[in-house]
């Protein structure tokens, strides 16, 4: 395998040298912070390297979308960071974003045009899906997960929020993996408990935590890798599985990881 | 003695025609306090809307059983409700079977046709009475099926029953009076209703003119009093499902609704230019505390909620034991505004009776626990949005109170100190790009 050697462009240097990129990488604030889903970050900027796309990133200059803060029910803070980032990128003059976070995509997308944010903004599941159609990712027989049993976890705001059910599977079957449906899937999916702003306080009182009942599901479909395409998914995931002491035989995974171990990469 | 009963009938269909106009004009009154919201535009995809979804029933068919169950009787009543035009014909002119000359032999068909949605209804009647009070499916059992909500479900199940026998009565009466010749016109034999004429048939002709009339009359002003009472009761979906369906949200279900009056404010904090600077600020309240607070759409929400169960059947909170029920928000919703508009109603204080949406029907604990999956939204078959007025109770919460759970608190300072909801340092959110050369475990 030749050793490449991985670039991550800044959008400031990038403008300094008047250039602009095809597409901004939006990292959000776990893709950023997040030890775990650091390495999704990696992973799909290894992608983006091997695939050669023309990217960037916003790096010191990113900032939270405000998706949790306008979910709690704080407007002001919301507004504050969405015209801040607006402000930002209109400078840099971005047309195309792709981000592996549902909630920031989400943001993005539908909340940014009526603050004067207007971008074309595609999640990575369905940018993956593109790049894997139009042959730029080739899977040679599947890599290590051919045939292996994979089930997918449906993030809401991907799926029901914004009806995006088939890109993440599709990626899934360019794996050649046995993809395994848990009882509750796509429109029906379960939420994994921390959209909402959740993610930042504890769960009110109840039964059961929601991401062990998630959990329980995606176990019971006997998958040995859990496909989340979302940073709070994955961490809710993990978490649960981790409370059911399966970590050593099942992995939670981003489809970003999957694709460039796939890849070795 | 036939005028008697003329004016008798047209006496019946004011008293119904008033009620029926004074609610309806109430429950508009009720829902036009809520505030503006721009649903206009876009008719056609509306239209496909509310066709696909109200008149086609589609978002039913995620549940089969009582998809079909439900489909008998919404097919009876939409069709049976023709016959009930005859029925006020005949009322007013004092006629009998007004359409039966016209159609002739069609009309025995036409009739026979009717009387299979009649034992159609009647078996989706009763096997939605079992399924409630015997099978006890979850969904009906819930905390905020109070007695009274329950009651309204059976007693609109029983209604039905009884209206059903009263036609299949009527008809079993009538052929045996078309037999002896009492002036009454023949419509050939109805299948079903004429299983019931052993029982009538040795009965003179005058106590069977007597029963065919009760029934008659039975039906009519028991239909009357049906459309009244369901102002009054969660069947009123069976007419606002189609305006609410029409007037559902287009948008991808993930976007919050905007707030203007926040994005001057911001602007003008950012220095940024500002569209209609001067004009005065609008004075209102920052989210929703009480029902005026809410858009009307929210409020025509409320009295489409057939109180199914479907959106708290899929809520992750519901299911893992949380307080927060999506259908007791409508409910709940609904009760907030019925109280106000009865208050308004009488002259009495409305909106200022010290009470409010929040805290007195809807608790802290309940708009906490909503992880704004949406599920709820997509199971509704009436496209009704819950999580719409959690989300506006939270920003009343939060703007306007400052109430939020610590954590969130913490959450929002990082926010405004370092730009990221966790507490780190704004310079280091680019290094996960450091190590990206080294090898990775
Ligand atoms: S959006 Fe909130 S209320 Fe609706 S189903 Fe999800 S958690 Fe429950
Ligand atoms: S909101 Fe919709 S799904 Fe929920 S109880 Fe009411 S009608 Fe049923």
């Amino acid at each position: 395998m030749s050793e490449i050697e991985y670039k991550v462009p800044v959008m400031a240097d990038m403008a300094a040298q008047g250039q602009s990129p095809e597409v901004l990488f939006w990292v959000g604030c776990a893709g950023s912070f997040d030890e775990r889903y650091k390495q999704v970050t990696r992973a799909f900027v290894k992608i983006l390297n091997k695939v050669g796309v023309s990217f960037a990133v916003l790096g010191p200059e990113e900032s939270c979308t405000g998706d949790p803060a306008r979910r709690a029910g704080n407007e002001f803070l919301f507004q504050m960071q969405a015209m801040s980032n607006i402000q930002l990128m209109n400078a840099y003059e971005i047309k195309k974003i792709v981000t592996a976070c549902p909630h920031c995509f989400n943001t993005l997308k539908n909340e940014y045009p009526e603050l004067g944010g207007n971008y074309e903004v595609i999640h990575h599941s369905t940018y993956l899906q593109q790049l894997i159609n139009e042959g730029k990712v080739k899977l040679q027989g599947g890599g290590e997960f051919k045939g292996k049993k994979i089930t997918y976890h449906d993030s809401c705001y991907l799926g029901r929020a914004n009806k995006v059910y088939e890109a993440p599977r599709e990626v899934l079957q360019a794996l050649d993996a046995e993809l395994v449906e848990m009882k509750r899937c796509k429109t029906k999916g379960l939420c994994c408990g921390a959209g909402g702003a959740q993610m930042f306080k504890e769960p009110e009182k109840g039964k059961k935590d929601i991401n062990i009942e998630r959990t329980e599901e995606a176990l019971e479909t006997g998958a040995k890798i859990i496909a989340a395409a979302c940073p709070f998914c994955l961490t809710m995931m993990a978490d649960g599985v981790k409370n059911k002491e399966k970590e050593a035989e099942v992995a939670v995974m981003d489809i970003a990881e999957l694709i460039a171990k796939a890849e070795g990469l | 003695m036939a005028y008697l009963s003329q004016i008798a009938f047209i006496a019946v269909l004011g008293v119904a025609i008033y009620f029926l106009y004074k609610r309806i004009s109430r429950i508009k009154k009720n829902i036009q306090l809520g505030k503006a919201l721009d649903r206009s535009g876009n008719t056609s995809e509306r239209m496909k809307t509310m066709l696909l979804v109200a008149f086609g029933q589609q978002k039913m068919f995620k549940r089969i059983i009582p998809a079909i169950l439900h489909l008998f009787i919404y097919v009876g009543f939409l069709i049976i409700n023709l016959e009930v035009l005859e029925f006020v014909i005949d009322g007013l002119f004092g006629t009998h079977r007004f359409f039966a000359p016209y159609l002739g032999s069609f009309y025995g068909v036409l009739m026979n046709g009717f009387e299979v949605l009649v034992a159609l209804v009647l078996f989706s009647c009763v096997a939605f009475l079992v399924r409630r009070n015997v099978l006890k499916v979850p969904r009906f059992q819930s905390a905020e099926m109070t007695s009274w909500p329950r009651l309204d479900a059976n007693l609109i199940l029983v209604i039905e029953i009884v209206l059903m026998f009263a036609i299949l009565t009527m008809n079993a009466t009538d052929q045996i009076l078309q037999g002896r010749d009492a002036g009454y016109y023949a419509t050939g034999s109805i299948f079903f209703s004429a299983l019931f004429i052993p029982l009538f048939e040795g009965l003179s002709t005058g106590t069977l003119i007597f029963i065919e009339r009760f029934a008659w009359w039975f039906h009519i002003v028991g239909i009357l009093a049906f459309a009244v009472y369901v102002t009054y009761s969660k069947h009123l979906h069976i007419f606002l499902a189609f305006p609410n369906t029409y007037f559902s949200n287009l948008n991808a279900k993930g976007q919050m609704q905007n707030m203007p009056e926040v994005t001057k404010e911001v602007k003008m904090m950012l220095n940024l230019p500002v569209e209609n600077a001067d004009a005065p600020a609008e004075i209102g309240r920052f989210g929703a505390k009480d029902v005026n607070d809410l858009s009307w759409k929210n409020l025509m929400d409320a009295y489409s909620c057939t109180e199914c169960g479907r959106c708290t059947a899929e809520c992750p909170a519901n299911l893992t034991g949380k307080k927060l029920s999506p259908r007791k928000i409508m409910m709940d919703t609904r009760d907030r505004l019925e109280e106000v508009g009865k208050s308004l109603e009488a002259g009495g204080p409305g909106l200022e009776d010290g009470k409010s949406l929040i805290d007195d029907y809807i608790t802290r604990e309940e708009l906490l626990a909503c992880t704004s999956c949406n599920a709820c939204v997509e199971a509704c078959p009436v496209t009704i949005d819950p999580l719409s007025i959690i989300l506006q109770m939270r920003r009343y919460a939060v703007m306007e109170e400052s109430n939020a759970p610590a954590s969130w608190n913490s959450m929002f300072s990082n926010m405004e100190t370092s730009f990221s909801p966790w507490k780190f340092a704004p310079s280091d959110r680019f290094n996960w790009a450091n190590d990206i050369n080294k090898k990775q475990s």
